[in-house]
């Protein structure tokens, strides 16, 4: 047998049928769903008379426009809103799927209940009408983002059409410095490739300095795929994975476990497989990032200077001079010279218990700059649940963060939760677009020590001055 | 769907990069629970104000260019999300074909879902329909999907690639879930077998 991808492997086992010219009608195991991207598959199922084929593989859970306020049992305000979570409520209801609503204590952001609740397992093909569908590509499973049109489809059919991507390896080699995160390791692969760079490509993460990283590190890492322009980012599964994955409620028990282990352990890149692009970075060159601009490529070290439009080329000198306006910057500045008003802890990116870990490590014992505005926004309920057993919602606390329920909330700003005109914020979301976080809201991505130590200082700021 | 064949209309020139979807339309409208009416919010922070006027600079604001029906854009249209609100509100808009050297993945595959056609060329190509694009509501271009051309307003030919069954599926307005659905007895099997091979799914 010729040598494969990771990518190769998960493609062949669940190809339904191939046409001559090579699209293929691809069998998808989970279907995550989410309120925004959703209502009008469901309308288009009801208004063509089909159901939902495999509602026992189809997950939903309201989470971009949820109130993330300790009092959002009273209802969501803002009308749209509402109508939105009460469609989905009624959709899930109708078509009998696993749901979890507002009111569930594992409600969350749909990328982080996926995996939390087992539905996410390696080898799998996973989509959600949600670009982040990469995040649970972790496990060593296919996951990738749908337009409504597809979430239709795969409601009506459980399979995609779909052509095959190429293959990119992106190899991480050594040792991270201390300070440096997976979220650093994501952001520098962007810095690099640009956004467009994973265009037409799956990517596989691997090298020493992956494979150190605890799952939730490699959800960040592949979370971020999509930023890189990628079609999916793929970990191949180890021990860290089997061990993260036994005893979630939906993962396989007894017989089934050792027979699912069994092909697990096959899930893997042979040797002399082929990669249609390869990129190597060295672990140790990579510094803490920030973003500077307005797309995620316009990342530098925190120890950098806002650059010079000139030194750009071609279509980018202008987009980097909008950039540089719109964020309020000015060329040659010291990224660490940039003050910031607000610190928003949270996302699919970042609002797991090892990210709020490390936040509150940094955080311990320290106060918030005064007249700042942070806040931490757990990325599941179950995760809450979790930092206040180890004492972390303490110590957000205690340094002036707000502490509050499960949602996107500020990393797309479609709940109240959102930055005024001209206020900048260190964000550990995913994406620095223009009005992401709020009308002409600024917005720097960062890791979560980082969003921390920018909290206490008050500017963008290097974490390991603080270690 | 709407059949896409020819097409003959003025083109909007968008030179910047990244064009991302979150420009196309911002999330505010993304809380409707319709596929319609998003074309008057289409761009909505590039093309009005905080009072909700019109800014007269945004190309698309331009008497030359309101009646656009394609547009000429920078590198990598499309980015971000995954919402198929941006090609519904380009199409409620108006717009029938994207123009670029290169198209964000999943933005790419939800325009023909939509009837509409995102055409990918080099960048001297899409350097000289820029060109054209900007002399204004005079310069007209026709699209031909079957011959996959493009013809700039002084006659010149830009060939493009597209796949053959999407190709197929815009030029017959077909719906994939209703030929999906052919397939029924292929996913039945399909499912069947992966009931042995892998029962924890
Ligand atoms: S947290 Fe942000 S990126 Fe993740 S699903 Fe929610 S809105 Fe999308």
């Amino acid at each position: 047998m010729s040598p494969k991808t990771l990518y190769d492997k998960i493609w062949d086992a669940h190809v339904v049928h191939q046409a001559d010219d090579g699209t293929c009608l691809l069998y998808i195991d989970r279907h995550l769903v989410h309120e925004v991207t959703s209502p009008q598959a469901f309308e288009g199922l009801r208004m063509t008379g089909r159901k939902v084929r495999a509602p026992e593989k189809t997950i939903a859970v309201p989470d971009h426009n949820v109130p993330t306020t300790l009092d959002r049992a009273k209802g969501i305000e803002n009308e749209e809103s509402r109508i939105q979570v009460e469609a989905l409520d009624k959709n899930a209801k109708d078509f009998g799927l696993h749901y979890y609503p507002v009111s569930d204590v594992r409600q969350g952001i749909v990328h982080i209940v996926g995996p939390e609740q087992g539905w996410t397992l390696p080898g799998m093909t996973v989509v959600c009408g949600d670009s982040h569908t990469a995040t649970h590509g972790a496990f060593g499973a296919l996951a990738h983002g749908i337009g409504t049109s597809e979430v239709e489809h795969v409601l009506a059919t459980q399979t995609l059409i779909q052509k095959k991507s190429k293959n990119m390896k992106v190899e991480i080699t050594g040792k991270l410095s201390p300070g440096v995160t997976a979220k650093d390791i994501t952001m520098s692969v962007i810095g690099k490739t640009g956004t467009g760079g994973g265009t037409g490509y799956v990517i596989e993460y691997c090298g020493e300095a992956i494979r150190d990283l605890s799952m939730e590190g490699r959800m960040t890492v592949c979370n971020m795929a999509i930023e890189g322009g990628a079609r999916a980012g793929l970990i191949a599964p180890d021990q860290k994975t089997f061990d993260y994955v036994k005893g979630r409620p939906h993962a396989p028990k007894g017989a089934q476990w050792e027979a699912a282990l069994a092909w697990w352990k096959t899930l893997y890149s042979d040797d002399d497989a082929h990669w249609d692009q390869v990129i190597t970075l060295r672990g140790e060159d990579i510094e803490p990032v920030v973003t500077w601009g307005t797309s995620p490529e316009d990342v530098l070290p925190i120890t950098a200077t806002v650059p010079e439009p000139d030194s750009f080329t071609g279509g980018k000198v202008d987009a980097v001079q909008r950039a540089i306006a719109y964020m309020g910057l000015t060329p040659g500045q010291k990224l660490t010279d940039i003050e910031i008003d607000t610190v928003f802890i949270g996302s699919c990116t970042n609002g797991r218990i090892e990210d709020l870990r490390a936040a509150a490590a940094i955080l311990k014992g320290k106060k918030i700059k005064d007249g700042l505005r942070a806040m931490v926004v757990p990325g599941s309920g179950l995760v809450r649940a979790q930092a206040e057993e180890e004492g972390l919602a303490q110590i957000f606390q205690d340094a002036g963060f707000e502490w509050r329920l499960a949602g996107c909330s500020m990393c797309l700003a479609m709940n109240p939760d959102q930055l005024a005109e001209g206020e900048r914020c260190a964000s550990t979301s995913n994406r620095n677009f223009e009005g992401r976080q709020g009308y002409k809201g600024r917005t720097h991505l960062v890791s979560p020590a980082m969003a921390a130590a920018a909290a206490v200082t008050g500017r963008l700021t290097d974490v390991r001055e603080m270690q | 769907m709407e059949k896409f064949d020819k097409l003959t209309g003025i083109a909007a020139p968008m030179p910047l990069v990244n064009i991302d979807t979150d420009m196309i339309i911002p999330k505010v409208f993304l809380k409707t629970i319709k596929r319609t009416g998003l074309g008057v919010n289409l761009f909505d922070e590039m093309r009005y104000d905080r009072q909700g006027n019109e800014i007269p600079d945004f190309v698309l604001n331009k008497p030359a260019y309101r009646e656009a029906q394609i547009i000429v854009a920078g590198d990598n249209f499309g980015c971000g999300s995954s919402r198929e609100h941006a090609p519904w509100a380009l199409a409620d808009f108006g717009i029938k074909a994207v123009i670029s050297t290169s198209f964000a993945d999943i933005f790419y595959s939800n325009c023909f879902k939509n009837g509409m056609l995102p055409i990918i060329l080099p960048k001297e190509q899409v350097e000289i329909l820029m060109k054209d694009a900007e002399k204004g509501a005079n310069a007209r271009m026709d699209i031909d999907l079957e011959a996959q051309t493009v013809t700039a307003s002084d006659g010149e030919v830009f060939h493009f690639e597209v796949d053959a069954f999407r190709k197929h599926c815009l030029m017959e307005g077909l719906d994939d879930i209703g030929l999906t659905m052919e397939r029924v007895a292929n996913i039945d099997t399909f499912e069947a077998q992966a009931a042995q091979a892998r029962p924890w799914v």
